[in-house]
């Protein structure tokens, strides 16, 4: 379960002052379900996930990714939680049997457990063939898959994915959005950011349109379509945000 | 801190830069053949330029000596100079490197020779110009053994016994064994090159692991996983002081097998030989010289690290670490300097207080105080650098700088 109160981001720029990325955001996601964060570029999406992932820390609220304070316990949210963006590449020079072993150790795997896993799920995922390929040498859709075992070899109950699909062709877009499906299908509580109207339809339970970091609307698509008269999201999305 | 968390980022960081082939460069080979490559290259090059200017029949013009015969005709026999017809332009013809040297001989020098006078000769020669120093040397030669000869006639002459001009005889010993004279002569030379190796071996794998994981986007990967930020950095830094203390072992070793290797082959040369520059490393002093240098590679791999990772591109890292080697060399080269000493003040000063300590070390010297000042003061400035670098892990500011 992930739950934000009041979560804020402010950095400090030497031309423009204090910035605000992000304020006062609130909102909760459960177990079995997909939260998607909703925003154009720039609204303050990817600060709310990376403060959640703990790598950015907030300047004010707080958030419990399953049930550890993000604050107060970061390294036990990051323990429970799996992180996917188009920002967390893979190292070039390990094979992908390496690249994800190394993460399952990071996790508190023994090699033989991790190695296990991994290759489990390299069965699962079809990329047992380039196990031992280095992940320069991967195609995108084959990178994202290693990727995706990367996020998966701890079986974190929180998933968070930062425009999974953002940069990949179709087929490995659509990948992305069947192995969401299965994350949420599987019991995992899934947050996630695009700023495609399309994906939010097809995959949230909830959705939260963020603008200037705040958090303007949220509900589930039946609940916004009924608050704003709108059957189409884009719709709903540019009246929420003033456009 | 979790030293199984550590263990694993080092392994993995240790694997990873052990397949990138400009870390192996750095690392492994130059070390490994810088100092044979340098000493070969050096040796061949200056052996082959002193040997062609030994084998050279240097041109020699004689000036005056019109009214001298005598002189003339004992000039023109010797076999190792040739004689060239005199024109008024000698000296440019020395400078232009035309003809090696020059004589000028006094008028009437057979005459004032046969009278007991004094008859003031000049050699003329491009000083520094090794051809040249060769050519007025043959003629300094023959004027020596021409005045000792002479002295000789005239005490003869007078029935004076030979050793007359002779009251004394000074003779000078060398005490020091040939190690310590050849520690002084080329020791400084051993730090020099290990500290100059320790740097830069550290440089391509300190910007690899933080600025390099900034640019390939692997920053946010690892950021995201359970390991704390200082477990991070002690794992990332253990594998930058890997790759200098390997480097400087390499190269302590590198230089042992190749100044012993040098030291057989120029032992055979008598003017080297009686030089007493028989100079080897001992097994000892290459121990001690790579424990002092440890706390130095400390202090490189965690400044390197928190000045790379503060950089947003490698292009960026590497204009402010280039400025940083010429930091590094310049206190080495004052250690190389004559007459620059260790003691307690100097012993204080980072790099340059390794730099001399090494110097001694190597020369059979072991001033124990020095020794632990020094190794202590290079722990403290090593633990600064590494809190820094551990600090500067911690900043988001720093972390995510583009």
């Amino acid at each position: 379960m992930i739950v934000a109160e009041n979560l804020g981001k402010e950095f400090r720029d030497k031309d423009r002052g204090v910035i605000r990325a992000v304020g006062n955001l609130s909102f909760c996601c459960h177990p079995g379900q997909i939260y998607g964060l909703l925003g154009a570029n720039g609204a303050g999406k990817t600060t709310t996930l990376r403060m959640l992932a703990t790598i950015l820390t907030p300047t004010s609220g707080t958030a419990s990714v399953a049930g550890f304070d993000i604050r107060q316990e970061p390294e036990k949210a990051r323990q429970n939680l799996g992180f996917l963006s188009t920002a967390t590449a893979l190292y070039g020079r390990l094979t992908a049997l390496e690249m994800v072993e190394y993460f399952g150790c990071l996790h508190g795997l023994d090699r033989a457990s991790a190695r296990r896993r991994t290759l489990a799920l390299f069965e699962r995922l079809d990329i047992s063939a380039f196990l031992d390929r280095r992940c320069e040498a991967l195609s995108t859709g084959l990178k994202q898959r290693v990727s995706i075992a990367r996020t998966l070899v701890h079986d974190p109950p929180v998933m968070i994915f930062d425009e999974p699909t953002s940069g990949l062709d179709v087929i490995s877009a659509r990948t992305m959005v069947d192995f969401i499906r299965e994350c949420r299908a599987s019991g995992k509580t899934v947050v996630f950011s695009t700023h495609v109207m399309s994906e939010a339809e097809k995959l949230c339970d909830t959705i939260g349109i963020i603008h200037d970091g705040r958090l303007l609307a949220e509900g589930s698509l039946q609940e916004l379509r009924a608050c704003y008269g709108h059957a189409d999201l884009e719709e709903i999305f540019m009246r929420v945000v003033g456009g | 801190m979790n030293l199984r968390n550590i263990a694993v980022v080092y392994r993995k960081e240790l694997k990873d830069s052990l397949r990138d082939r400009r870390t192996v460069i750095s690392m492994i080979v130059v070390p490994i053949f810088l100092m044979p490559v340098l000493t070969i290259f050096v040796g061949v090059l200056s052996a082959r330029l002193i040997g062609r200017a030994m084998l050279e029949v240097p041109s020699v013009m004689i000036i005056g000596g019109e009214d001298s015969p005598q002189i003339l005709a004992a000039l023109h026999a010797l076999q190792d100079i040739q004689v060239v017809p005199a024109t008024p332009d000698y000296g440019q013809q020395i400078i232009d490197k035309k003809i090696r040297a020059a004589v000028e001989l006094p008028p009437d020098f057979d005459v004032l020779i046969a009278h007991g006078d004094t008859a003031r000769v000049r050699i003329d020669m491009y000083q520094g110009e090794i051809n040249s120093g060769f050519g007025a040397d043959k003629l300094q030669k023959f004027f020596r053994d021409f005045r000792e000869r002479t002295i000789r006639q005239r005490l003869e002459a007078r029935h004076l016994p030979g050793n007359l001009a002779e009251p004394l005889l000074v003779e000078e010993t060398n005490v020091a064994p040939p190690e310590k004279v050849g520690g002084v002569v080329l020791g400084g030379l051993v730090p020099y090159f290990v500290i100059i190796l320790a740097l830069t071996g550290t440089m391509y794998p300190a910007m690899d692991l933080t600025v390099g994981e900034k640019e390939r986007g692997t920053i946010e990967t690892i950021l995201c996983s359970p390991i704390s930020r200082m477990n991070l950095v002690l794992g990332k830094f253990l594998m930058v002081l890997t790759a200098s203390l390997s480097t400087a072992a390499l190269a302590v070793a590198s230089m042992g097998v190749t100044l012993a290797a040098a030291s057989k082959m120029v032992g055979g040369l008598s003017q080297i030989s009686t030089m007493g520059l028989q100079f080897q490393m001992t097994p000892r002093s290459v121990i001690w010289v790579f424990a002092m240098i440890v706390p130095l590679a400390v202090l490189f791999s965690a400044a390197l690290l928190a000045i790379s990772l503060f950089a947003k591109s490698f292009k960026e890292a590497q204009s402010y670490l280039s400025p940083l080697t010429i930091v590094v060399i310049a206190p080495a080269v004052v250690s190389i300097l004559p007459g620059v000493e260790l003691n307690a003040r100097l012993s204080l000063v980072p790099i340059l207080n390794t730099s001399l300590v090494c110097k001694e070390i190597v020369s059979g010297t072991y001033h124990w105080g020095y020794i632990a000042l020094i190794f202590v003061s290079s722990c403290v400035y090593a633990a600064v650098a590494l809190w820094v670098a551990i600090r500067l892990f911690q900043r988001e500011d720093v972390l995510f700088r583009i």
